[in-house]
Order: structure tokens, then C-alpha cells, then sequence
């Protein structure tokens, strides 16, 4: 027999009962999540470490001869260490196993539209026929590229019944304010800017944010206690003053904003034109179209219902759909077709706002969203907005019994909760979601709107399965009982397993140390 | 459908669960006339082959910068990345996390931004940098409306040596938040005549080193001029390699830097996403824009970092921010801290004096042809170039044979149609410079 | 001492009114961590921001209770924001008004009056 010899092996007798808590590694690590110092700590005091490189370039005699520079050379040394290759892949992947991601865990972020990133879309992305192109390569030699940037375009355009999409912004903030600035534009040609955007209580900070740097007052407009744009206070404020009225359907409390069509017609009755902001367009895609309700503007973020990634903050895209009364206005760069095919227009010509950065848009996020309409068609993107609604529904309704919803009936693709239903455990909202973070999910997006006290806005999206909707809402169930049978310190002192504790974050604000102080050597 | 893992027989289970008959029913608010039966103008759901085949059938009607002879620059460089950086910016980890707002399961993200934050500011040799703006433009847009912010002032002069879309970027954006942007025309020898143009009205003054012509400037005398009336200086850069061969911003008296970091953390992209990368003095730190990443400690005293000086930003100053930016370029710029830490300031310098090496051979070789002229006394790693008739034509007819030779200024601004910007990087090899050379010649003859 | 709706607590002394936020607003507002004070010699009419306090998560306008002139500001909460935290009614004050008219501090709350508006919130 071949096992001979080998001898029998026994299981340890585990106690269940023992402290592993309290157990402490030797050097202050903890298993597979060990400190990553800094590069600059890791280089020290040692000058051959800061002088060390990990990219072997070819030696040019003619690279010591700096002398037609004379005078503007530098002196200052840089101040920056350099790794090997192997020492620079350990650095990074370490740090990674720090951060949560999508591709963890549902993430139940309202308002983010934390969706699963296909890695098709990078593959696109990465093609050297899209990827390795100047943006200012004759025009002839990009015909591809502008062919895909116009597809993106009728895409958004399709979806959302509106006649132009400009596509330069680069984030929805960006994309806020390029329909802002084509509204001010607009009012301009006929001789009056107007001074005043109206915005509801419940709106993201960004567009009040937006209306300020694009010149306009802001003057908020309250909620009816059904968690929607209270008309006749709008009504009430709509004066030839106004120059737009800035609204998110469905809104930021996740309920779809009934009388839309209604607002619409007083907007612009009153003259004023209507901006949609498209955050939450994950419930609607494919389904409805912003153009029907009367929006003259909206921005879409790329990286909420096209499933570009969020990349730890960014980068993202926001190209805004224009009704036919601002096109007009649009910022350049236009893509234009004429006889021969496609171009970029970026002359000066016509009524444009003018140029909102160096080039024309994020390319690479246009790839990864062409690839994503493409694999989902119109009739996927439909299925994505049912999915996400019924998703959202389904937390809600496992959820509803024991946290409480401020605002009755289905919601579309967020359910909010306050947090009325926390009052005499000594937990808070805050408290609450930093458990979430040792049940193995981000926190859901917290205080936020602001109309709703203590709010949590939880949006699952259509990219989770039943069965992790399942789980995430067994462990705030769960939770939510331990919270309730008086377990504080579990919320008070939680996070109690991720790789830091809570951070003082009055201290960094109070004492701010932005940067590694460095000795160069 | 492979994005969405809800099965029929789960949607008809949860629906149960809402109470709801079918899915309508939770459409119930949204206006009957309003919803869709589905979009007629619109393909049906694809699968990875045929997605794969129209983007690619959509590449191969481009010709990519590598596959010949390729000297454009004007404010995006072409350089090689290290392989090992794209490799692990996909790593799940960093792609698909969120904002580091939840600082105890961000670290990875907090502790790559404290580095990169701390890399611009030895790059530029300023005090204080932003996690990254969209892109060089808009940071110089953003620059304008800080220094307006904190001198009170409401005039912007640009100089004319200017990226011709970075003056008509802040000029779109500036002109909104109420600032007077003067930007001087377009010249060779712009910034000689910049402190001129500065008065007790200028909040700042904007100066570009390498400028549009790729010529280095030292920008000393401009920094002294702006100071002595009260103004900022904000230096733009379109290439922030040259910082690593070139005096900083920070040395010469920079207030504010603005600089494009998209050449070192990844592809060409035709134009985006880049990377705005932001710096200032100290002194300005609480008129800074966008997110900024600080040290702290957690609840067992171990070292961490955070998002910090957030009332600042727009979620919590609302219409009182300092701008509404939201997002940053996140992943562009883990992309070039990764690519700084493999390089170190050995590697950084060497690279920029390569790239130096470069346009030094391109210079003399495209001097040696008859009939052009090389217009800039001292660059970096781009030059400008006048040919005896315009640029653009002789630029489409070499592009034809597969040769990119450069940037026509003609393109970015009208007046200058004889003059070609190029550009050589390390990925330019001397037969590329030779055939560049003969093929202007030959187009020239 | 008198309050505002808003929290801001004003004391007289002859013409020179002292000014700085309730103890109930220093503690709704969490650690301060920055305090963007006047400059002296500013004017003011009642109800224009005076300050800004800054916490970690918000940023709140002190609104001045009555009109006056900027005369002195407490640098030490610039040093040490967080006097205002432990002892926002005295030395946490912000700033010192030469005011027009005094008389005006009386159509404010006093402290049991404010007292029972708190209750009520």
C-alpha cells in the first residue's frame, strides 16, 4: 500500500469558546492584511534606495547634454523614491486588499448606482485602435473613434427622447454645469440671464454647488410630506427672476416625482427651462424618456447607469442631453456630419457656450459605455430599470417592518429609511452603518437627502442576485435586532474587523498633514 | 442576460414578497402615456463576440499613434507605461471601489493618494496638492476662480504662449463665476510681454512653461511682477515630465500649479479621461478645490488616512463651495502613482532627459531641411517648427502615407498656418526621426 | 446675555457687543475645526453672516444678532478651534461689535426664553 508509513493525522480539538479576539500577531500584522508603510517610509534614510528605479530605459548619449537649457534647469532635488517592479507590485496589491469593492459585495449606495463593471468594457477600452489615438491626429485618421462618439450620442439620445447630447463634460458636476451655462446662454440671447435657479431641499449638493458657479442665486423649493416637489410652492416662486428649475426624477428620496409633466409646464410657462439631474436615470432607462416630461436638459453619469467604473472616485463622464431650444449652445467640440463622414467642429462658429476642457470628452469612458449599450440593447436596458426598481422594492419590503420608511408606497430604484426607528437604542445612523462594515457591506449612503432625518438611502441595483439582496437585508435585520436588545458598543465602536478602526477625522481637518514631508537624498 | 442575475422565476418570487402583481405596478407613479413598450431605433442585447467585432470593426478605422512614425503633442504626450501599472489599475480592488468616503475600508485608495499628493508637490515644488482634478484645463480654470477667490480681484490675464483650449476652457468656465478673462493673442515670445498687462485688478496671471510652442520659460521675473501688484501666478504645464528635468513652478514663485499628468499614467485616449493635477502654497490651502487627502489616526491610535477639509466641497458647502466638482480622476491617477513609484526620481530624471535627447535629434534634423525653420530657442521635449506654406495640408498628405508629423497650430488657433508643433518622446527611435525629416522634404519639394 | 433663532448668543457691554454661538449650536455642530472670522473694521447689519464655523461634517454662518462694526475677533479660536466646543458662551466668543444701537439687543431671547425655545425644537 502506497499510504504506508505516512501515519494517521488528527484534527486539533477546537475550542469554540476561546478568545481568538484577542490574539495578537507578533509583528503587528494581522494575517493577510499586514501595514503597507508609505514609499517614502520605505525608502528611509537610505540614499541607494531613493535612487532606485524600476523601469530600465535606453541610454542616449545625447541625454547628459542639458546645455541649451542653461539657466531653466532643475536644481530642487524631486523628493521621490522608486521601487523594483517586484517591490512596487507587492506595494500596490497590499494596498488594494485595504479597500472594499463592487466586485466584493453589494454596495448599497443610494444615488450611486454602484452596478457591476463588465470586464468586456476594458478589453474595449484597451483595443490600441481606440486607446493609442491623439486627440488631434488629423481627423481623417479617427474616423473610428468620432463614429463611436456619435453612436454614444444617438444612444443617450434615443434613450432619452431628446434631440442633442453634448458630449464633452466630464463628470455629472461637469455635466451640470454645461446645462446650466447653455441655459444662462439661452435666457442671454434674448437679452436677460435671469438670476435665480430654483432647487428642492432634497437636492445633491452639486446643484446648488453648479448654480452658484454659474453665476445664479439659489433659492430652494420645500417637499410635500409625501417626499415630493411641493407644486405650489414652486408655483409660488416661479417669477420671470428664474432663470431654470433644477430637479432629479425619480428624486433623491427614490420616489418618482408624479407630477413631473405638471412642473415642467409651469417651468417653462414661467420661461424658465427645466434640468433633469440623470443621477438615478437607473430607474427609468429604457423605460421612460426625460424628453417626455418636458426636460430641456439632462446629464447622464456614465459611471451610475452605463457601468463605467468607479475607479475609487473617478474617473467619470457626464454628457447632457439637450432639448432643440438649447442645442444651439452646446459646448464644442459638435460632431458634425457632412458629406464625407464625421468630424469634430471646434471652430468658433455658432452660438456654442464654448469649450469646457482641452479635448473632446472621456474617450475611454465612451468605449466602456458603447460596449455596455451594445451588450444589453434596448431591451436589456429596459430589464436593467425593471430589475433595479424591483430590487429596491424587495429590500423595502424585507426591510420595512423593522426600520422605518419616512415615505409610503413603492419607491423606484432607492429605498430611504430615517432614523426614527433607532430612537432610545443610543445608536445612530452613522453608528449603524459602520456595523454594516463588519457584516462584510459598505455603508449604504447616509444623511442624505437631508429632508429626511438620520437618512439611509439604500439602491442595490439590477447586478445583484436574489440571493445577495438576501443577505445584505439578513444582516441589517440582523443588526437592527442587536441594536434594539441594546448591543451599543457593536455600533458605537464599530468598524471592529476592517483594516482600521474609525478615523479621527476632526484631528486631520483640525491639523491637516497633506503630504509626506521628505529629505530627499 | 449576463449582466443581470435575477432569474424569472426570482423576479415573480419577489414580487410576491412586494405585494405587487407585476412590474407596472411599482411604475405606478410615472405617467401612463410616459412608459415605454420598448425602442424602435434601438439594436436588441449582444453578446461578447458581436459586441467585440463593432469595436473593433470601429478601431480599425483609426490609425493608432504606434503604428508609424508619430510626433504629435500639443498638450497630450505620448510615453510607455510600464506594463505592470495597467495590470494592477484593474485589479478589483481599485477599479471598482467607490470614493474613499468610508476611510476604514478605503485605506488602499487613501494611502495611493497620500503618495500621489505628495509626489505633485516634489514635482511641481509646491507646499499642497488636490487627489487630482479632470484634467490640466480645467485645474488652470479652477486656479483662476481660487485666486479671484482669495485676492478679491475679478481680472484673469493669460498669456499668450497659452494652450489656445486651455484659455478658451477658463475662459467658459471663468466667465461664469463673474471673472474678466483677458488672454493676450497668441505669439511667439508671449511672456515677455505678460507683466505688462497686470494691474491693481488682476487677481492672476496665467503662464504656460513648456508653452505652446514648447518653449521653456523661466517664469521668475512674471511671478515677481504679478506679487509686486498684489496678483497670483498660476503656472500651467501640458507636460508633466518636464518638471522632472525643468525648474519647478515652486522654485520660480509659483502661487498655484496646473498641470496635465495624463502623459505619465496611461494611453493616448484621444483626449480623455486625463488627469488634472493641482498644487498651491500653504498659505491658500483652505480655498483649494476638490478632494484632498490628510493623515490621521484611528480609534486603536494606528496611523490611516482621510478625506479631510470636506466643508469645503459641494456635498456639505452646497452653493458656498469652493467648486462643484464631485469626482476626480481617480483611477488616472493611481494609474500615475504607480507609474512615478517605478520610475523614482532616478528613473523620472533620466526619462526626461531622454525625452529631451529626443527633441534635440528631431531639431537638428528637421533644421537640416530646406526651407524650415526651427522656431524654439529652448524646449523640452517639443518644438515648433515653420514650414514655407501651410502646415495642415503637408500634415493630411503624410498622414495618408502613415506618418503623423505633428500638430498644425492651425488646428488650435487661427494666424499661425505655416507653423507645425512636434513632439518627440522616448517612443520615437531615429528612424522615425529621419523619415519625418525626409518626408517633409519630400512634401516640401 | 440674549440668542437668536439662529443660536448666536450676544452680550452687551455699554455699546460693545460680544458675540459667539450657544452652547446647544457648539454641540449639534460636532468638533470644530475651523473658525473664518471678520475682519475688523467690517460693517454689519443684523442677520449677515458674521463667521463661519466649520466642523468635520458641516460649515455654518454665524449670523451677527445685531448691526455693528467689527472691533476685535478671538484669534485664539483660530489657534484652537476647539474653545468654541469647550467653552462656546465665554472664552469660545468670535467676535466684538461697536453697535449703533444697543437697545436693539432687547427684542432678542434671554437665556430662560431660549431655554424654552430649545425645548420646543
Amino acid at each position: 500500500m502506497s499510504a504506508v508509513g505516512v501515519g494517521r493525522q488528527t484534527q486539533p480539538e477546537i475550542d469554540p469558546t476561546a478568545d481568538r479576539l484577542g490574539f495578537q500577531s507578533l509583528m503587528g500584522g494581522h494575517g493577510l492584511q499586514q501595514n503597507e508603510p508609505l514609499i517614502f517610509e520605505l525608502a528611509g534614510d537610505d540614499p541607494a534606495l531613493w535612487a532606485k528605479t524600476g523601469v530600465d530605459l535606453p541610454v542616449d548619449p545625447e541625454a547628459e547634454d542639458v546645455s541649451d537649457l542653461t539657466g531653466l534647469v532643475r536644481t530642487a532635488p524631486l523628493g521621490l523614491p522608486g521601487l523594483s517592479e517586484p517591490e512596487a507590485v507587492r506595494h500596490y496589491v497590499r494596498l488594494s486588499q485595504k479597500n472594499h469593492a463592487i466586485d466584493l459585495a453589494l454596495y448599497p449606495l443610494g444615488s450611486c448606482t454602484m452596478k457591476h463593471n463588465p470586464r468586456l468594457n476594458e478589453a474595449m477600452a484597451r483595443l490600441p485602435g481606440l486607446s493609442d489615438i491623439h486627440p488631434l491626429q488629423p481627423q481623417s485618421t479617427v474616423q473610428g473613434s468620432i463614429a463611436l462618439m456619435h453612436e454614444v450620442g444617438r444612444w443617450l439620445s434615443v434613450l432619452t427622447g431628446m434631440p442633442a447630447v453634448a458630449l464633452p463634460p466630464r463628470a455629472g458636476a461637469h455635466g451640470e454645469l454645461c446645462g446650466l451655462l447653455a441655459i444662462r446662454a439661452a435666457h442671454e440671447a434674448r437679452g436677460n440671464a435671469r438670476k435665480v435657479v430654483l432647487v428642492p431641499t432634497s437636492a445633491h449638493g452639486t446643484n446648488p454647488a453648479t448654480a452658484a458657479l454659474a453665476g445664479y442665486g439659489v433659492v430652494e423649493v420645500a417637499q410635500t410630506v409625501d417626499g415630493r416637489v411641493d407644486i405650489k410652492d414652486l408655483a409660488s416662486k416661479l417669477d420671470p427672476e428664474v432663470a431654470a428649475v433644477m430637479v432629479t426624477n425619480p428624486n433623491t428620496c427614490g420616489l418618482f416625482e408624479r407630477e413631473a409633466i405638471e412642473i415642467a409646464r409651469l417651468t417653462h410657462t414661467a420661461g424658465a427651462y427645466f434640468y433633469g439631474d440623470g443621477a438615478n436615470f437607473n430607474a427609468i432607462v429604457g423605460r421612460i424618456r426625460p424628453g417626455d416630461l418636458g426636460v430641456d436638459a439632462m446629464h447622464i453619469n456614465l459611471h451610475k447607469t452605463f457601468s463605467t467604473p468607479h475607479g475609487g472616485g473617478g474617473p467619470g463622464a457626464g454628457p447632457v442631453a439637450l432639448s432643440a431650444a438649447l442645442a444651439p449652445y452646446a459646448p464644442k467640440p459638435w460632431i458634425v456630419a457632412d458629406g464625407d463622414g464625421l468630424r469634430l467642429e471646434e471652430s468658433d462658429a455658432g452660438d456654442s457656450l464654448g469649450r469646457m476642457a482641452a479635448f473632446h470628452g472621456q474617450m475611454g469612458m465612451f468605449t466602456r459605455a458603447y460596449a455596455y449599450m451594445l451588450s444589453h440593447g434596448a431591451d436589456g436596458l429596459a430589464q436593467v430599470a425593471q430589475d433595479a426598481v424591483l430590487n429596491a422594492n424587495y429590500v423595502k419590503a424585507r426591510l420595512k417592518g423593522v426600520l422605518s420608511a419616512p415615505f409610503d408606497g413603492p419607491c423606484m430604484h432607492e429605498a430611504l429609511f430615517d432614523d426614527s426607528w433607532l430612537e432610545g437604542t443610543g445608536v445612530s445612523t452613522l453608528d449603524f452603518a459602520k456595523a454594516l462594515i463588519d457584516e462584510g457591506f459598505h455603508p449604504m449612503t447616509m444623511y442624505f437627502p437631508l429632508v429626511v432625518h438620520g437618512a439611509m438611502l439604500i439602491e442595490p441595483t439590477e447586478t445583484e442576485s436574489r440571493a445577495e439582496l438576501d443577505r445584505f437585508c439578513d444582516a441589517v435585520l440582523a443588526l437592527a435586532q442587536a441594536a434594539k436588545a441594546g448591543d451599543r458598543a457593536r455600533f458605537t465602536q464599530a468598524p471592529h474587523l476592517a483594516p482600521l478602526r474609525r478615523l479621527d477625522e476632526t484631528q486631520a481637518a483640525r491639523k491637516p498633514q497633506l503630504r509626506w514631508m521628505t529629505v530627499a537624498r | 442576460m449576463r449582466y443581470l442575475p435575477l432569474t424569472d422565476q426570482d423576479r415573480a418570487q419577489m414580487l410576491g414578497v412586494i405585494g405587487a402583481a407585476d412590474i407596472d405596478a411599482l411604475f405606478c407613479d410615472a405617467p401612463r402615456e410616459a412608459l415605454l413598450d420598448g425602442l424602435v431605433d434601438l439594436p436588441r442585447h449582444a453578446g461578447e463576440l458581436e459586441v467585440r467585432r463593432a469595436l473593433e470593426s470601429l478601431a480599425a478605422r483609426n490609425r493608432p499613434a504606434g503604428a508609424g512614425p508619430f510626433f504629435c503633442g500639443a498638450g497630450a504626450y505620448r510615453h510607455h507605461i510600464p506594463s505592470s501599472v495597467d495590470h494592477l489599475i484593474q485589479r478589483s480592488e481599485f477599479l471598482t471601489s467607490y470614493t474613499p468616503y468610508q476611510p476604514e475600508i478605503s485605506q488602499g485608495t487613501l494611502q495611493a493618494l497620500y503618495e500621489f499628493q505628495t509626489q505633485v508637490c516634489g514635482l511641481t515644488g509646491m507646499d499642497v496638492a488636490n487627489a487630482s482634478l479632470y484634467d490640466g484645463s480645467n485645474a488652470a480654470a479652477e486656479g483662476v476662480m481660487m485666486a479671484a477667490r482669495i485676492t478679491g480681484r475679478h481680472k484673469a490675464v493669460l498669456s499668450g504662449g497659452l494652450h489656445p483650449h486651455y484659455a478658451q476652457t477658463i475662459q467658459t468656465l471663468a466667465k461664469a463665476a463673474g471673472i474678466e478673462v483677458f488672454a493676450q493673442p497668441l505669439a511667439f515670445d508671449a511672456e515677455g510681454a505678460v507683466a505688462d498687462a497686470i494691474d491693481g485688478e488682476t487677481a492672476c496671471v496665467v503662464v504656460q512653461t513648456p508653452n505652446i510652442f514648447g518653449t521653456a520659460t523661466d517664469i521668475t521675473a512674471i511671478a515677481e511682477a504679478a506679487h509686486a501688484a498684489g496678483a497670483l501666478l498660476i503656472c500651467v504645464t501640458t507636460e508633466v515630465l518636464s518638471l522632472a528635468l525643468l525648474k519647478s513652478p515652486g522654485e520660480m514663485g509659483a502661487d498655484i500649479v496646473a498641470a496635465e499628468g495624463a502623459s505619465l499614467a496611461g494611453p493616448l485616449n484621444f483626449g480623455g479621461p486625463y488627469l488634472g493635477l493641482f498644487a498651491a502654497n500653504q498659505t491658500f490651502l483652505r480655498q483649494m478645490p476638490g478632494r484632498l487627502c490628510g493623515q490621521t489616526v484611528d480609534a486603536d491610535g494606528k496611523r490611516g488616512f482621510v478625506l479631510t477639509l470636506s466643508t469645503r466641497e459641494q456635498h456639505i458647502r452646497r452653493e458656498k463651495a469652493t467648486s462643484n466638482v464631485c469626482t476626480n480622476s481617480g483611477l488616472v491617477a493611481l494609474a500615475f502613482t504607480m507609474h512615478l513609484t517605478l520610475l523614482g526620481q532616478t528613473g523620472l530624471h533620466d526619462l526626461a532627459a531622454l525625452n529631451h535627447a529626443k527633441a534635440r535629434r528631431l531639431a537638428r534634423a528637421m533644421a537640416a531641411v530646406r526651407g524650415v525653420e526651427v522656431l524654439t530657442p529652448r524646449f523640452f521635449n517639443e518644438i515648433a517648427v515653420r514650414l514655407p506654406r501651410p502646415a495642415a495640408p503637408v500634415v493630411e498628405a503624410l498622414a495618408q502615407d502613415g506618418i503623423l508629423a505633428g500638430v498644425p497650430v492651425s488646428r488650435l488657433a487661427p494666424g499661425f498656418d505655416g507653423v507645425l508643433l512636434m513632439a518627440a518622446t522616448e517612443t520615437s527611435t531615429e528612424a522615425d526621426i529621419e523619415t519625418v525629416a525626409q518626408a517633409i522634404a519630400g512634401a516640401l519639394s | 446675555m440674549h440668542f437668536t433663532k439662529d443660536h448666536e448668543w450676544v452680550e452687551l457691554n455699554g455699546d460693545i457687543a460680544t458675540v459667539g454661538i450657544s452652547a446647544y449650536a457648539a454641540e449639534q455642530l460636532g468638533d470644530v475645526v475651523f473658525v473664518e472670522l471678520p475682519a475688523v473694521g467690517k460693517t454689519l447689519a443684523a442677520g449677515e453672516s458674521l463667521a463661519v464655523v466649520e466642523s468635520v461634517k458641516a460649515a455654518s454662518d454665524v449670523y451677527s444678532p445685531i448691526a455693528g462694526t467689527v472691533t476685535e475677533v478671538n484669534t485664539v479660536t483660530v489657534e484652537e478651534p476647539d474653545q468654541i466646543n469647550a467653552r462656546p458662551e465665554t472664552t469660545g466668543w468670535l467676535a466684538k461689535l461697536k453697535v449703533a444701537d444697543p437697545a436693539a439687543v432687547e427684542a432678542l431671547m434671554d437665556r430662560d426664553a431660549y431655554e424654552a425655545f430649545l425645548g420646543k425644537l
